[in-house]
């Protein structure tokens, strides 16, 4: 059943989802208080989190150059004096993935040579709205040039219309399209305003295939939350349940400190168990989270407060 | 270290300790010589004998504490009285000022607060540091803000206070019994819990610092004795005591002054009701806020699971994931979810508790990690395969323990929820608005939460219905508590002559007891005798008995449960006071004929009684409820619901003008009435049944039932399914037996000084006091959002 790759549309249960705003903000933001990680622990928390980092650049200006930058950084995460005073080498921290636009696939296996896998963002990213076919064949184009990830998008007004049968039908066709890569849904969190229809789009992604379901491309104006992934959670959370597979989930967008990423993990550790914090099932979407991790680092290191531009630029 | 940052693939939590050091060379310092506080300094205890006092998550010793003799208390008392008439006098612009002040000095000292209340008592400091300290400070922000609103020329504060707190909440009750005593011009005597006195201690050094006025709060520390020197004192106008039923029953049962007042805040088994349209993972996340919340030590900790069925075993399993992942250990720890009991006696009862119920067949669930030995520790706890006749269904644990019950419908919901001597609380989940909101009437208790559960503030009322006790604390309802009304009196007293001559019409008469809305016979078969003024036999009358009391009651608790829309009780009042009119005739003789007063003075007495009955028919729509605004996106409704069953025991003042008082108030907040008229002016009921026969006064709202003077005061007092009873007399004596006895279920009483009460005054403070006084409030708090 675990190896199951689709299954059936059940609107009754999507249909039948609820969920409290007002219970689920009291849960986020009583959860921040009730956990919290100190000294070396929170040092391999931070370490942790890097592993799960898909380091992302998604700009309309984005050029070899900048790519060949990101992908350095995503080989070497911390400066070699913070590893070797965290009695750690080189090889043991790297980041999660490095996600970029279809035209810089093909530089970026180049330059971090299979060491690191690579996500491309796909059909029509970021609003989702080109032709099916156009989207479709987005996907086996990245694949052909490289990507070891499909970031997609859904398409945000089948959920607005509570259309079930159509988000089904394309996410599916999306990921058989993938074939064995794993496909990352993302839900667009923002501009599906409440928290129902952010818990129903999870579950028809997680029913028609996705390997991982993503709260947003970074461009809209709410991204990851804690609100909102504690919902898509709970759903990963029921659907494992009921199925027996384990979904992965991404928060994407806004996550840029060591303070936030930190509530990210105790989250997932203690809605789904420490088992998720892991890169095949657990990553963070993000671009300056890593060097705020690295200053904290090297605080505990030094003792001292870090200074960013001491630091290498991703 | 290296070998955690090495492994970092493997997480864990690791320790999180809050620092304690400040506070523990605080405690230090406290213990030689012990302190009680009095009149802003604090003093050597007259006794020796002493309290241990420990810190429950490692059993060490934290010092010695003196139990305050009735010397000390006496001292205490003279203290408070001594400040009352200054203090009371101040502008409440000056008395705000100072609970400002120690709303500021509560935020500045917040965590070293939180630290020592953790180390007290053992609740986490996670609960402590965001959820206790901040509601202390801003129950002193919202009290320092009450005006002289509710304190005007016939509104009094009280005088000195005795505020007995518990263990489970020390500077929270601490604060939710201060604050609205000083705001309203009332002096305090305190005595915070045996284990948990540290807090209460620190905050006298905060009244020091805050210059305020001497004796206006006295801290007394010390154990139950302390307690009853406090609870005996005379000079003592008014006890407030949150705590068990068992106490708070021993109080009122001992009470010997009926002029003082009591408000109990008592236990509770409130149940969390959660339906199948519910976020179940929400609700889950309001379990764990519900019955693992400060151990499970809370009086209004939903503590009695009620799951629907259809998702019982889903939604079990839920809980059971989420119960593997709680954290129990160290309270200071930042990442502990549940801390320590707070003392071994405590635990030892919990055990005690849990054991019983598994042998009684009862099946105990618990997480498969085990607790730290260290310190007094309890995991979470749950039990499944219960039914509402499982004692662990009806016990009051005081502790970490769930008890699940499930039902198939929304009445069976109710039914459940209500079958409990306790009403405090109740918590209601489902996504269906129009449920939540039918639900929540029928709930018997003070506060219910939909979807939502534990959420306090200062703004709105808490307190309970049945044996959970009676006042309110916190918002508009909460400051009513802490001030006095006395009923007014009259100047000089009617003139009553011999000489009135009134021709006796009525030798023909057979009044009979009204019942049920049917005239009965007596089940004795015996009657007294009326007379008249000049003492000439005027008629036999039925004398009421315990059966007669047991039938009526029964009658009247049916129909209170079909409640009449208050338009209709409007109508009906009005209808009333339209065919009073027609027999001004027959009760201006009467009253004439009863107690000799001149025919100008009965007419008044009529006219006022039909303007009563009009002015609470009007009322019957327009006493309501309030809106109560905290800090949530939310609402709370304080509605004003009925009493229920009221009996009310008159004496011969104003037999028509009083009788028609206190039944058209009752009846227009929609209670059932038992009336016990005086037996000398009896004959003035029987004459209003006929009348309630003919104003469509649905049948068992109203009864009426004859009897000799104060012969039925204890079978009344004591029945456990009189809901309500108001005793107007001048004897001392009869109203502190009323009130003794009334603890059978702790009936909402109201046994006011009845000597020369002017029943004609028409002002709306004297009227409304009935309308209160037969209303309780509930506070139903609605988050909302999508």
């Amino acid at each position: 059943m675990a190896n199951k790759i689709f299954f059936d549309l059940d609107t009754s249960w999507v249909n039948n989802i609820k969920i409290n705003l007002s219970a689920v903000e009291r849960r986020t933001a009583t959860l921040t208080k009730r956990r919290t990680v100190k000294k070396e622990f929170q040092v391999a928390w931070l370490l942790k989190a890097i592993t799960l980092i898909d380091l992302t650049t998604l700009s309309g200006d984005d050029t070899f150059g900048k790519v060949e930058r990101l992908c350095n950084k995503a080989l070497n995460p911390i400066d070699k004096n913070i590893l070797h005073d965290l009695n750690l080498s080189s090889n043991d921290i790297k980041v999660g993935a490095v996600c970029v636009y279809h035209h810089l696939i093909k530089d970026c296996k180049t330059l971090v040579k299979n060491k690191i896998p690579i996500a491309a963002v796909s059909t029509g990213f970021p609003a989702g709205l080109s032709s099916f076919a156009t989207r479709k064949k987005e996907i086996s184009d990245s694949i052909r040039d490289g990507a070891d990830e499909i970031d997609i998008v859904i398409n945000r007004g089948f959920v607005l219309q509570n259309n079930w049968k159509k988000l089904y039908d394309e996410v599916r066709e999306f990921k058989k399209t993938a074939g064995g890569i794993k496909v990352k849904a993302i839900l667009g969190v923002g501009d599906l305003e409440t928290l129902r229809n952010v818990a129903k789009a999870s579950l028809v992604c997680m029913m028609a295939g996705a390997d991982f379901i993503k709260t947003s491309t970074g461009k809209e104006s709410v991204n990851a939350n804690l609100n909102n992934s504690l919902v898509m959670l709970r759903m990963i959370r029921d659907f494992y349940n009921k199925t027996g597979k384990k979904i992965g989930f991404k928060p994407a967008g806004g996550i840029s400190t060591s303070k936030s990423v930190l509530e990210f993990l105790i989250l997932v550790a203690e809605e789904l168990g420490f088992e998720w914090i892991n890169p095949k099932l657990l990553r963070i979407g993000a671009s300056s989270l890593l060097i705020d991790i690295e200053r904290q680092l090297y605080h505990y290191t030094s003792g001292r407060y870090a200074n960013k531009e001491k630091l290498a630029l991703g | 270290m290296d070998k955690v940052i090495k492994n970092f693939k493997t997480l864990s939590y690791g320790p999180a300790p809050e620092d304690d050091k400040e506070v523990y060379s605080w405690i230090k310092g406290l213990s030689s010589p012990t302190k009680i506080f009095i009149n802003n300094k604090f003093i050597r205890s007259s006794g020796n004998k002493k309290l241990n006092i420990i810190n429950p998550s490692n059993k060490k010793n934290l010092g010695k504490l003196s139990v305050s003799t009735k010397k000390d208390v006496d001292l205490a008392v003279k203290a408070a009285k001594k400040a009352f008439p200054k203090w009371s006098k101040l502008s409440s612009f000056e008395r705000s000022k100072y609970l400002y002040a120690l709303a500021r000095m509560i935020q500045k000292n917040s965590r070293f607060l939180s630290v020592l209340e953790t180390i007290d008592n053992g609740k986490p400091i996670r609960e402590t540091r965001d959820i206790d300290i901040p509601l202390v400070a801003r129950h002193f922000y919202y009290h320092a803000g009450w005006s002289s609103k509710d304190i005007n020329t016939k509104n009094h504060p009280i005088g000195v206070i005795g505020q007995i707190i518990p263990w489970n909440f020390p500077l929270l009750m601490l604060a939710w019994k201060v604050a609205p005593a000083l705001a309203t011009g009332n002096t305090v005597v305190l005595k915070p819990a045996e284990y948990t006195s540290l807090t209460a201690l620190f905050f006298a050094e905060l009244c020091q610092k805050a210059n305020i006025p001497e004796g206006v709060i006295n801290i007394v520390t010390g154990d139950g004795s302390t307690g009853e020197h406090i609870t005996n004192h005379k000079d003592i106008k008014k006890i407030a005591f949150t705590g068990s039923t068992e106490v708070g029953k021993k109080i009122i049962y001992q009470n010997q002054d009926p002029d003082r007042k009591l408000t109990m805040e008592l236990g509770g088994k409130s149940p969390f009701i959660v339906f199948e349209d519910a976020d179940l993972d929400s609700a889950v996340e309001g379990i764990v806020d519900a019955i693992w919340f400060n151990q499970g030590q809370v009086c209004c900790a939903g503590s009695r699971l009620l799951v629907q069925e259809s998702i019982e075993k889903s939604f079990i399993k839920k809980l059971k994931a989420r119960m593997e992942r709680l954290r129990v250990g160290d309270p200071l720890d930042k990442s502990i979810d549940i801390g320590a009991i707070v003392a071994p006696i405590q635990l030892q009862k919990i055990n005690q508790l849990v054991k019983k119920a598994e042998k009684e067949g009862n099946k105990l669930w618990q997480p498969s990690w085990s607790c730290p030995t260290d310190g007094l520790f309890y995991p979470p706890s749950l039990f499944t395969n219960v039914t509402p006749s499982s004692f662990i269904a009806q016990v009051e644990i005081f502790g970490p323990v769930l008890t699940t019950l499930s039902f198939r419908t929304p009445s069976e919901a109710v039914a459940i929820a209500n079958n409990t001597p306790y009403g405090l609380a109740a918590s209601i989940w489902s996504e269906n608005i129009n449920l939540a909101l039918d639900i929540a009437p029928k709930i018997k208790a003070g506060v219910i939460w939909i979807n939502s559960t534990n959420l306090f503030d200062a703004s709105c009322g808490f307190g309970g219905y049945k044996e959970s006790g009676f006042g309110r604390e916190g918002g508009s309802e909460g400051i009513r508590a802490y001030i006095k009304y006395e009923l007014p009196i009259l100047n000089k007293p009617r003139k009553i002559s011999k000489k009135t001559n009134v021709k006796n019409n009525l030798i023909d008469k057979t009044p009979k007891l009204y019942i049920g809305g049917k005239q009965k016979r007596p089940d004795s078969g015996y009657s007294f005798s009326i007379y008249d003024h000049k003492n000439k036999f005027i008629c036999d009358i039925p004398n009421a008995n315990r059966k007669d009391i047991r039938d009526t009651v029964e009658i009247a608790s049916k129909v209170i449960n079909k409640q009449l829309k208050n338009f209709n009780r409007s109508q009906i009042l009005f209808y009333l006071a339209e065919n009073l009119q027609d027999k001004e005739k027959n009760f201006i003789e009467l009253l004439s004929l009863l107690s000799g007063l001149d025919k100008k003075d009965a007419l008044e007495e009529f006219n006022t009684a039909k303007e009563r009955i009009f002015y609470y028919a009007s009322m019957a729509d327009k006493f309501e409820g309030h809106i109560h605004n905290p800090p949530i996106r939310g609402l709370t409704l304080a509605v004003k619901e009925p009493i229920g069953v009221i009996a009310s025991i008159l004496n011969n003042q104003f037999p028509l003008l009083s009788l028609v008082t206190i039944l058209a108030s009752n009846f227009a907040t929609g209670n059932a009435n038992i009336i016990i008229p005086a037996e000398k002016t009896s004959l003035i009921a029987s004459e209003m049944y006929q009348l309630l026969e003919t104003s469509d006064i649905p049948e068992g709202y109203i009864n009426i039932l004859t009897s000799k003077q104060d012969s039925l005061n204890k079978i009344i007092s004591e029945h456990e399914n009189i809901d309500g009873v108001w005793l107007f007399s001048e004897s001392d004596n009869e109203r502190k037996k009323v009130i003794n006895y009334s603890v059978s279920n702790l009936k909402r009483y109201w046994c006011p000084k009845a000597k020369n009460v002017n029943w004609l005054n028409n002002e709306e403070i004297f009227l409304n006091e009935f309308l209160y006084e037969s209303t309780q409030i509930k506070n139903i708090w609605i988050p909302y959002g999508e």
